[in-house]
């Protein structure tokens, strides 16, 4: 087909979507995706049955605050890498500050404990599952948030695609901390940033071949 | 630019692509954002995805540098630097940006451009220094 006429059909043509509609899908997806979150935390690793008397500690809200902080920093990384020509800009960088933040507070930590707790600071209890489960409550947002930013225009797949796997494992950590019992700062610092970090990878990983348009 | 003169049938295709892609896409453009970004950004990645698809292996040998010569060449380059530039122009503050807009758009001296916005000649010079620096900061996104 000549390039000319291609133009006039493009032109003439009626469909049309409306800017609004592919970002509301987006948004639908990642909602829908955190009830699957949810859900899937309650049925399969129930609620902590501690909460009640976890939720009055300043540890679970560090615990909250440094999930959820991520969450929104890879979101708005998402909502960038999801249009074409908009730049990333200072977003990588204050994605690093709550990890230095939560890091700083495990320094504390690990300083003021006695030589011989201090492992205990580390693994905790649950240190075995305890990045498996995030990354496994991931899964439905990871899943949500791909869908949704095929119908808009990534063009770095492979950032775009890590940029929604740490937004999934940070709203997974999120749930996830209604289940841990674990509110040592070492422990966070770790076990949960490597849970956020699998979905991350993968995304890097998968992206280039899922989101191509 | 001479791989893609080598095979015009190819250039036709990813063209046709392009204008696809920007249409089918066109709900992802932010009125804000500088369109000139938004179209190159998506030509850009047409291009890759086809380099990428046909195997042609040596042009990741190729710095992206090559790339961005090919769009280069577009004759209607000049209006949609304005265009952007304007757009840029505007997230400037009012003593970096008019400066800016008498000296270098307007074409107007030092002395004129003092004259017609009542600002002092040394503050014309500094503005115009300050404003072009942030723009091109702006431009080279950091």
């Amino acid at each position: 087909m000549k390039t000319d006429d291609l133009i006039s059909m493009l032109a003439t043509g009626a469909n049309h979507e409306s800017a609004g509609s592919a970002w509301r899908r987006l948004m639908l997806g990642i909602g829908l995706g955190m009830i699957g979150s949810t859900f899937l935390m309650v049925k399969a690793i129930p609620v902590n049955p501690a909460l009640g008397a976890v939720i009055q500690l300043l540890e679970f809200w560090e615990k909250l605050g440094f999930a959820a902080s991520i969450a929104a920093i890879s979101l708005l990384l998402v909502i960038r890498l999801s249009q074409p020509g908009v730049r990333v800009g200072k977003a990588l960088p204050v994605l690093m500050s709550p990890i230095l933040a939560i890091w700083i507070l495990a320094g504390i930590a690990f300083a003021g404990a006695e030589p011989g707790h201090r492992a205990a600071l580390f693994f905790g209890n649950t240190w075995k599952v305890c990045p498996i489960l995030i990354a496994m409550l991931a899964t439905p947002v990871f899943a949500t948030t791909l869908w949704g930013m095929r119908e808009l225009a990534p063009t770095r797949l492979r950032l775009a695609g890590a940029a929604a796997g740490m937004f999934s494992g940070a709203v997974g950590a999120v749930v996830y901390c209604f289940h841990c019992p674990e509110l040592d700062a070492p422990f966070i610092a770790l076990w949960y940033l490597l849970g956020m970090l699998i979905p991350a990878v993968t995304g890097a990983l998968v992206g280039p071949r899922l989101l191509r348009w | 630019m001479r791989r893609l003169s080598a095979m015009p049938d190819d250039v036709e295709d990813l063209v046709q692509e392009s204008l696809l892609a920007i249409h089918n896409k066109r709900h992802t453009y932010n009125r804000t954002q500088p369109l000139g970004a938004w179209v190159h950004a998506i030509a850009k990645y047409k291009l890759v995805d086809f380099l990428r698809g046909r195997g042609i292996r040596e042009s990741f040998n190729d710095s992206l540098e090559d790339i961005g010569e090919l769009f280069a060449y577009s004759n209607v380059e000049a209006a949609e630097a304005r265009r952007d530039i304007m757009k840029l122009l505007d997230q400037l503050p009012e003593k970096h940006r008019m400066p800016i807009i008498y000296t270098k758009l307007e074409g107007l001296s030092v002395e004129e451009a003092a004259d017609k916005s009542g600002m002092s000649e040394s503050a014309i010079k500094v503005g115009v220094h300050r404003g072009l620096k942030k723009l091109s900061a702006m431009v080279s996104g950091k």
